[in-house]
């Protein structure tokens, strides 16, 4: 008989962990900006059709990198929900807080369940009523949430597109000065990236009861030039 | 949060989503039961798009039950939905309706097309048989702008669901003989949009006059027919003020027949 080897849970963790991040760090990254009037969300995505960042309900918009198939079933099951909701209760109780617990409740469930992590990183955000009603949430592929204030990163080489963010940010921009520095941002010093190679939407208040927009190539060359 | 198996995963579906989730509610009622009802919508084309208009009034037998109520809705961007029938199943299924093709679109990131969303309202209207068939009859009337071929289009419904599209206009619900005896006479091919709403107007003014279970302008409150375009620009509603005037025109001419 064949004895199993012991693998500590540490190790097992550890492994998980290692191998959703080297996924994730393959991908390209996206970078979540707060405005004076929204959130404003840009993403290095060369697909004109295959989207990272989307509409999930009136105020709430949906943010992933990774493995496309993996965040995709993520956003369709939050919009699922959020319809859910906004259909048995009232439009106004679908919020992103208790979506982003749900999310992390999956995204832990599978980490510690399922032979494989799923190999994402999300973004949650709603914009309020108000500027200071802005909420971001930033999900980990192992359930981790964690809530974010003026900017948001998410995907490989965080760190660094993180600091070139931070040190760029002032309270109050506009959404053209949001959206060059999320550019600038994920582009990096030694980098210029083309309008074709950016994808970029922004909640926005004030636009009627659907705050989700995409800005498209025209407005982004606009927004650059 | 619902995960569905592949094989069970409803798509962008979000009635269908409701019954897997054990939401839906049973459309069997017991018994004839009296609700109130809401009554005349009309819908015709002009040069730029449809014209959607419909009272305000619902009735319960011979009682008016409601002074204000909205029939002629909003359903997407570029779409109306009004409608006459039992009040109660008839506002559920629009926000059914609503709430299906914003679902659709942010599900699948494109919205359906104008035949396809008429064709998810037949299909609502048929599931809605077994309540019909004990007098909750819903009878919705569908127009919009059709991205795809840059025209306006009508579409009427039976209470089996069955769709029709029509090139003129449409009448629906009590009034609708008088509603529709009057806008068929009116009509012409390519009107503008004054001459399309002051038509609209019209036939909602004598469908009032003719038939007691459809509300007229009531200047009193304040409380005018909900009339709304829909055009390459999208849903526009057209607002009381610019109704008003086109009401007393109607008046002042009566008095002087």
């Amino acid at each position: 008989m064949s004895m199993p080897f012991y693998v500590a849970p540490e190790q097992v963790m550890k492994d998980r962990a290692d191998y959703a991040r080297k996924g994730i760090a393959r991908g390209r990254a996206l970078v979540a900006i707060r405005y004076a009037e929204g959130i404003a969300i840009v993403a290095e995505n060369p697909s004109e059709t295959l989207r990272k960042v989307s509409e999930i309900y009136d105020r709430i918009a949906f943010a992933g990198v990774g493995k496309y198939n993996e965040f995709d079933q993520l956003r369709v099951a939050g919009i699922r929900a959020a319809d859910l909701k906004g259909f048995q209760y009232s439009r106004d109780d679908v919020d992103a807080r208790s979506l982003a617990n749900q999310y992390a409740q999956i995204l832990g469930n599978i980490f510690t369940h399922e032979m494989k992590p799923m190999e994402v990183e999300i973004l949650v955000a709603e914009v309020g009523m108000e500027s200071d009603r802005d909420q971001m949430f930033h999900i980990l592929y192992d359930g981790t949430v964690v809530d974010q204030r003026d900017v948001a990163v998410l995907g490989g080489d965080a760190d660094a597109i993180g600091e070139r963010l931070r040190d760029g940010y002032e309270p109050g921009l506009g959404l053209a000065a949001a959206v060059k520095l999320g550019v600038s941002a994920l582009a990096g010093p030694d980098r210029e990236l083309p309008t074709t190679e950016l994808e970029v939407a922004a909640l926005a208040r004030g636009l009627g009861r659907r705050c989700f927009h995409r800005v498209n190539d025209l407005g982004v060359a606009e927004i650059l030039s | 949060m619902p995960f569905f198996e592949p094989s069970h995963d409803p798509g962008s579906n979000f009635p269908e989503l409701l019954r897997r989730m054990g939401l839906s509610a049973d459309p069997s009622v017991a018994g004839m039961v009296d609700v109130p009802h809401a009554t005349t919508c009309v819908a015709l084309r002009y040069a730029d798009g449809v014209v959607m208009a419909g009272d305000r009034r619902a009735t319960s037998g011979n009682l008016i039950s409601h002074r204000s109520m909205e029939k002629v809705v909003q359903a997407d961007r570029y779409s109306g939905v009004a409608i006459a029938g039992a009040a109660g199943p008839a506002m559920e299924m629009i926000r059914l309706f609503q709430l299906q093709l914003e679902h659709y679109e942010k599900v699948e990131g494109a919205t359906l097309s104008l035949e396809g969303k008429a064709n998810q309202l037949s299909m609502m209207v048929r599931s809605n048989l077994p309540a019909a068939m004990q007098g909750m009859v819903v009878v919705p009337l569908f127009a919009g702008w059709d991205e795809r071929r840059e025209v306006g289009r009508l579409f009427a419904y039976d209470v089996t669901g069955g769709r029709y599209e029509e090139r003129e206009y449409i009448a629906t619900g009590s009034g609708s003989l008088h509603a529709g005896t009057v806008i068929k006479v009116g009509f012409r091919t390519g009107m503008s949009r004054d001459d399309a709403i002051d038509l609209a107007v019209r036939s909602l003014w004598e469908a009032a006059d003719a038939d007691s279970a459809t509300g007229g302008p009531d200047a009193l409150r304040g409380i005018y027919p909900i009339v709304a375009t829909v055009t390459a620009d999208g849903w526009t509603p057209v607002d009381d003020g610019d109704l008003a005037p086109r009401f007393a025109t109607i008046a002042a001419e009566v008095r002087t027949r």
